[in-house]
C-alpha cells in the first residue's frame, strides 16, 4: 500500500515542477497550475489510504472547514487585498508546519536522532517566526499597527541576542533532545522573534518582508519533509523557499538596499538625512488642464503606485486609457518592481481592470521612453519616481532605480493632499517646472479626467 | 533517521534548490503575485504530514494539533490554487484595436 502513496508523491513532485515552469508565460500558466492542483489531489488521496491513518473524523472536519475558509477567501477578497491575503497564507502554511513539528517532538521527544531533531528544530523555528511575522505584516498592511517603523533603543542588540539565545538552545537540543522544557521555550522564542523582526520594518518595505515570509514558510515545509522523510515536501518546500528568496533579492535590488538594511535598518523612521531643499512651488492643475494635455498627446504613460490600490482607482485608469487610445494616443503603464506592497501587486490590479498585459512595461523597458512621452501620470506613487534617488547621493534612497518620469514633457501627479506620503520623504519631482499636481482622491480625479477628455473637441 | 537517509534527503534538497532557481527566474515580474500564491499553495503539501498527525490516533495533543494543521494547510491548498487561478484568468492579451 505504501508504494501507492510514494508514487502519488512522485507524481505530485513532477506535476508541481511542470506547474511552476508554466508560470513563465500568462498563456501557459493556468493549464500548468491545473496540473499542479491535480498533483496535490493525488498526493492527498495517496496519503488518506496510508495504513498509519486509523481515524478520519478530525481529518474530515479539518478538510471541510479549511476548504470553506480557503474558498471564501479566494472568491471574496478583492484584488487590492492580495498582500493581506498573501500574508495570511504564509501564516497558515507556517502554522501547519510548526504544529506538525511540535507534535512529532511531543510524540518522540528523547528518542529523536540528531538529524530528525535538527529537522524538527528548523521546522518549528522557521514556522514560528513566519506565523507571527506574517500576522504582524498583515496588521501593518491593514493599518491595525502603525505603518511607520516601530523602533526602540538597543533594538537590534536585543534582537540579535534573542537570536543567539534561540540558536544556542537549538544546538543544545540537537545533542540532548530530551530537554523538553527547552524545546517549548525555543518554540516560544521563535514566535516572539517573528513579531520583533517585523515590528521595525516600514510599510513601504513590505514587498521584501512578504517575499521573505514566503520563503520561510516554504523552508518550514521543507524541514517538515526532512523530519518525516518525505521527498515531495522537501521538493515543494524548497521550490517555495527559493522562490521567496529570489523575490526578496529582486525587491532589495529594486530598492538598492541590502537585505540587512531592510530588516535591521529601520528605514523611514524619523532620521535627519540630507534631503534636497525644495524651494519652489508645487503647481496645482485642474482636471481640464490635464485632460487637454492628454487628449492631444502622442504618448501617455501611467505610473501606478500603492495609492492607486488604496483608492481602488485601477478601473478608472483603464477607462481613461481606453478613451485616449480611441483618440489615437499611445498608452503605456510603467510598473516599478517595488510599487505597491508586494511583488507584482500593480500588475494584478491592472489585469483585474482588464488592462492587456502587453501594455505593462518594466523599468528597464520604459525608462528610455520617458523622453518621448508627452504626459506621465503618476497615480499614488512616490519613492519610485523620486529623482533624489538618482541625483542626490545623500538621500536615504540614493541609488535606488527609479522611473525617470521627470524626463517626460509634462508630469501630472495625482495626490490626495499636500502630505509627504507613506515614506515620509520630500519629493523634488513635485517642484519641477514640468510637473503639476492634481489633488484629490485618485478615483475621483480620474473619473473627472474621463469626463473632461470626452468633452475635448 | 540514518545518515544515508539524511544524505539522500540532502540530495533532493540541493537538486530542488537548483531546479527552483532555474524555473523561478523564468517567471516574469508580471506574474510575481500569482507566483507567490502558487508556491504557497504547493508548499501546503505539508497537509500530507498533517493528515497523518491528525489521523494516526497517537495521543490527544497530536490529534488536536494535527486537526489545526490540516485546517490551516487546507485553507492554503484550496484558497491558494483558487486565488492563483482567479488571478491568472485576468491576464489577457490585447485585442485587435478597432480604429
Amino acid at each position: 500500500m505504501s508504494y501507492f502513496s510514494e508514487f502519488t508523491y512522485l507524481a505530485a513532485s513532477i506535476l508541481f515542477i511542470f506547474g511552476l515552469k508554466a508560470l513563465s508565460h500568462p498563456d501557459t500558466a493556468r493549464r500548468g497550475m491545473n496540473l499542479a492542483a491535480l498533483g496535490m489531489l493525488l498526493a492527498i488521496i495517496g496519503t488518506l489510504v496510508r495504513h498509519e491513518i486509523v481515524r478520519y473524523d478530525w481529518i474530515i472536519a479539518g478538510l471541510v472547514i479549511g476548504s470553506i475558509i480557503g474558498a471564501a477567501m479566494a472568491i471574496w477578497m478583492p484584488m487590492t487585498a492580495m498582500p493581506e491575503r498573501t500574508a495570511l497564507s504564509h501564516a497558515f502554511g507556517a502554522l501547519a508546519a510548526a504544529l506538525v513539528g511540535i507534535s512529532e517532538y511531543y510524540r518522540h521527544g528523547a528518542e529523536l536522532g540528531t538529524f530528525k531533531m535538527t529537522a524538527i528544530g528548523f521546522e518549528v523555528m522557521f514556522g514560528g517566526i513566519t506565523v507571527t511575522g506574517s500576522v504582524m505584516a498583515f496588521a501593518k498592511l491593514r493599518e491595525l499597527v502603525r505603518g511607520a517603523p516601530i523602533t526602540y533603543k538597543g533594538q537590534n542588540i536585543f534582537n540579535i541576542s534573542l537570536f543567539i539565545l534561540t540558536a544556542a538552545i537549538f544546538i543544545y537540543l540537537v545533542f540532548v533532545p530530551a530537554a523538553s522544557v527547552l524545546f517549548y521555550m525555543m518554540v516560544g522564542l521563535a514566535f516572539l522573534f517573528g513579531v520583533l523582526l517585523v515590528l521595525p520594518i516600514g510599510a513601504a518595505d513590505m514587498p521584501v518582508v512578504m517575499s521573505l515570509m514566503n520563503s520561510y514558510a516554504g523552508l518550514a515545509s521543507a524541514a517538515t519533509g526532512f523530519a518525516l522523510s518525505n521527498n515531495v515536501l522537501i521538493i515543494a518546500g524548497t521550490l517555495d523557499g527559493f522562490s521567496g528568496f529570489i523575490l526578496s533579492i529582486l525587491m532589495c535590488r529594486a530598492m538598492n538596499r541590502s537585505i540587512n538594511n531592510v530588516l535591521f535598518g529601520a528605514f523611514g523612521a524619523e532620521t535627519s538625512a540630507a534631503v534636497t531643499q525644495n524651494d519652489g512651488v508645487m503647481r496645482e492643475l485642474s482636471a481640464e488642464d490635464v485632460a487637454v494635455q492628454m487628449a492631444y498627446a502622442r504618448q501617455v504613460v501611467f505610473v501606478p503606485g500603492y495609492g492607486m490600490a488604496t483608492a481602488q482607482a485601477q478601473h478608472a485608469v483603464r477607462e481613461l486609457a481606453d478613451l485616449l487610445e480611441a483618440r489615437g494616443v499611445s498608452v503605456k503603464y510603467a510598473i516599478h518592481p517595488v510599487a505597491g506592497r508586494m511583488p507584482g501587486h500593480m500588475n494584478v490590479l491592472l489585469a483585474e481592470a482588464n488592462v492587456p498585459y502587453s501594455l505593462l512595461y518594466e523599468l528597464e523597458q520604459i525608462n528610455p521612453e520617458f523622453a518621448t512621452t508627452d504626459v506621465a501620470v503618476v497615480i499614488g506613487a512616490n519613492d519610485v519616481v523620486n529623482p533624489d534617488a538618482r541625483d542626490n547621493p545623500k538621500s536615504p534612497i540614493a541609488g535606488m532605480p527609479i522611473l525617470d518620469v521627470d524626463k517626460a514633457q509634462s508630469v501630472v501627479v495625482l495626490k490626495r493632499g499636500k502630505g509627504k506620503g507613506f515614506s515620509g520623504l520630500e519629493n523634488p519631482l513635485f517642484f519641477k517646472p514640468n510637473a503639476g499636481l492634481l489633488y484629490g482622491d485618485a478615483k475621483i480625479s480620474l473619473t473627472a479626467l474621463v469626463q473632461a477628455v470626452q468633452q475635448a473637441d | 533517521m540514518s545518515s544515508e537517509a539524511f544524505i539522500s534527503a540532502l540530495y533532493v534538497f540541493a537538486l530542488s534548490a537548483f531546479l527552483g532557481y532555474q524555473v523561478i527566474s523564468r517567471v516574469p515580474p508580471l506574474l510575481h503575485t500569482p507566483l507567490m500564491s502558487a508556491t504557497n499553495a504547493i508548499s501546503a503539501i505539508s497537509l500530507v504530514g498533517s493528515l497523518v498527525t491528525a489521523g494516526g490516533n497517537y495521543n490527544t495533543v497530536s490529534t488536536i494539533l494535527g486537526f489545526i494543521a490540516v485546517t490551516a494547510a487546507t485553507i492554503n491548498v484550496v484558497g491558494g490554487f483558487m486565488i492563483t487561478d482567479r488571478m491568472l484568468k485576468m491576464f489577457r492579451k490585447r485585442e485587435p484595436l478597432q480604429h
